[in-house]
């Protein structure tokens, strides 16, 4: 085992994609509506649920459910943004990060009475299986996680840069009132914004659960993990949140490597802890 | 010039949460005219240009547009019936290519379909920005950023523009040529309205202004006679 670093350079590699997916929507909310969306954990964590549900009732192949649950989340975030959120915003700038705390609780409450607090895991046959690289071996899922990491990202970044929606999006985060004198309606913009968060958390959730186990109340460890690579890339910065997640997932499968598993989220906190003492707006944050 | 007023602002009052910043304010706009609205820096020349966006909606008082009223109006409602207002501060999109920013401008579905047209105008009127238009816009000059949000609200194929405090820390060289190309877009048939504290440029630039002074109007009337009269002279010219 000694001297391999390449079997906990990939996977960190791999792993750090699921953390990309998780951790965009966190970004993108904060990036346009300044606020830390702190029931986005959850709402992943529901998508993962909902994915399970319907490849355990139906029988339809997880990714495929993303069909249904990207429209549910994105519907969901949408009202949430605009019967919620949107007058908490009218209120202070804590009161909406208290509706989203109230949402979290609501959230792995309500996970907990319909799928009970058993851990669950939505398990195909390609999702169990395994790569080879060499006589190395690595799981399908965290080859999946990072190819659908690379593929949001880049929709992402296409939808924000090219279509009209997107750069209006782009443009109140950057300056809400010229973005309003340009005819934006900021108010639906917000809308639209946290709908396309909830896709992304949609489709974190899917892959979340194919790569590791979930309870009712895993959104709050994810939403940790998110946080941290917000911190680490910078809040608001794709480019920043798509290293941030690499950075994240070597450190901990580097730790784990080195200094064994028990410790390796002290590791990752750590480094969080590093870059918040050295540089508080993130390493490519602005 | 004796045209139709394009702009009505009839008694509004507009208020800062209980602060009231504007006092039954009445103002025209004709047709086609370069109009200068002047005062210092807390006369409420901003707080009634906001007001007319839609940013900031007046108690009392109706503000008409081409005879609509548009009082209760959103901003995003105002723009796409043609009023485009250039915010004061250099309000660009910072992060964005200076092309970016100008497509920004074309946002309102009206806009959209004049698109092409008017970002050849705009390159026209300002060759800078088309040689700068992949540069990301923070990037630019203080006159150029200037240039850019004139050109972005240019792009949502506006009737009338307002223009807030464009010379703010501008060399004058750079606000001669601002201005110079203000004419031109206004020979294209826009009506242009400009905020600004600089008495004796305003006067020279516009053909009617008016004079807020702590939220009241102090003095309006046709920009040459006002440079002749008795008060305008002691008050702001000093002589």
């Amino acid at each position: 085992m000694t001297g391999d670093f390449l079997t906990p350079l990939i996977m960190g590699i791999l792993l750090g994609g699921l953390y990309i997916i998780i951790a965009l929507g966190l970004s993108l909310v904060f990036g346009v509506m300044r606020l830390v969306n702190l029931a986005h954990g959850d709402l992943v964590i529901l998508g993962s649920y909902l994915s399970y549900t319907i490849f355990t009732s139906i029988g339809l192949d997880p990714i495929l459910s993303l069909v249904i649950t990207i429209p549910v989340l994105f519907g969901l975030g949408f009202l949430i943004q605009q019967y919620l959120l949107r007058r908490a915003f009218s209120i202070s700038g804590e009161a909406p990060l208290i509706i989203a705390f109230g949402i979290s609780l609501i959230l792995q409450n309500f996970n907990q009475v319909i799928w009970t607090p058993l851990s669950r895991g939505i398990s195909t046959g390609y999702s169990m299986s395994s790569f080879f690289l060499g006589s190395r071996q690595f799981p399908i899922s965290y080859l999946m996680d990072f190819i659908a990491a690379v593929v949001v990202m880049l929709a992402l970044r296409e939808f924000l840069s090219r279509t009209y929606l997107g750069r209006a999006i782009t443009a109140a985060s950057q300056n809400r009132r010229s973005a309003q004198l340009m005819g934006v309606n900021t108010r639906m913009i917000y809308g639209f914004a946290f709908g396309i968060a909830m896709i992304s958390a949609a489709i974190a959730g899917v892959f979340l659960g194919m790569t590791f186990p979930f309870t009712p109340v895993s959104g709050t460890q994810f939403l940790i993990i998110a946080f941290g690579v917000v911190i680490i890339g910078g809040l608001g910065s794709l480019f920043g949140t798509f290293l941030g997640g690499l950075i994240l997932g070597l450190v901990q499968t580097f730790s784990s490597y080195f200094l064994g598993s028990a410790s390796q989220m002290l590791f990752v906190y750590l480094a969080v802890l590093i870059v918040l003492a050295f540089r508080p707006q993130g390493l490519f944050g602005r | 010039m004796s045209q139709e007023n394009i702009l009505e602002v009839d008694n509004i009052d507009v208020f800062h949460g209980s602060f009231q910043a504007l006092w039954d304010i009445s103002l025209q706009v004709k047709k086609g005219e370069m109009l200068a609205l002047i005062g210092a820096n807390t006369a409420g020349k901003s707080t009634l240009l906001d007001a007319i966006s839609g940013l900031n909606h007046p108690r009392k008082g109706t503000i008409r547009f081409q005879g609509r009223d548009i009082t209760h109006l959103e901003p995003y409602q105002i723009v796409d019936l043609g009023i485009t207002q250039v915010p004061e501060g250099r309000g660009i999109f910072p992060e964005m290519s200076v092309l970016a920013n100008l497509l920004m401008g074309s946002y309102t579905k009206h806009a959209r379909t004049n698109r092409n047209q008017n970002l050849a105008t705009v390159y026209e009127h300002f060759p800078i920005l088309k040689m700068r238009k992949n540069q990301v816009a923070k990037t630019l000059s203080g006159g150029e950023q200037q240039m850019l949000v004139i050109g972005r609200a240019l792009m949502a194929d506006p009737k009338l523009i307002m223009i807030d405090e464009m010379s703010l820390g501008l060399a004058p060289i750079v606000i001669n040529e601002i201005f110079k190309t203000l004419r031109g877009i206004r020979q294209a048939g826009l009506t242009i309205l400009f905020v600004e504290q600089n008495v004796k440029k305003s006067i020279e630039e516009s053909d009617r202004a008016y004079i807020l002074e702590n939220g009241r109007i102090a003095l309006s009337g046709n920009s040459a006679e006002l440079r002749e009269s008795e008060a305008v002279r002691k008050a702001y010219f000093g002589i």
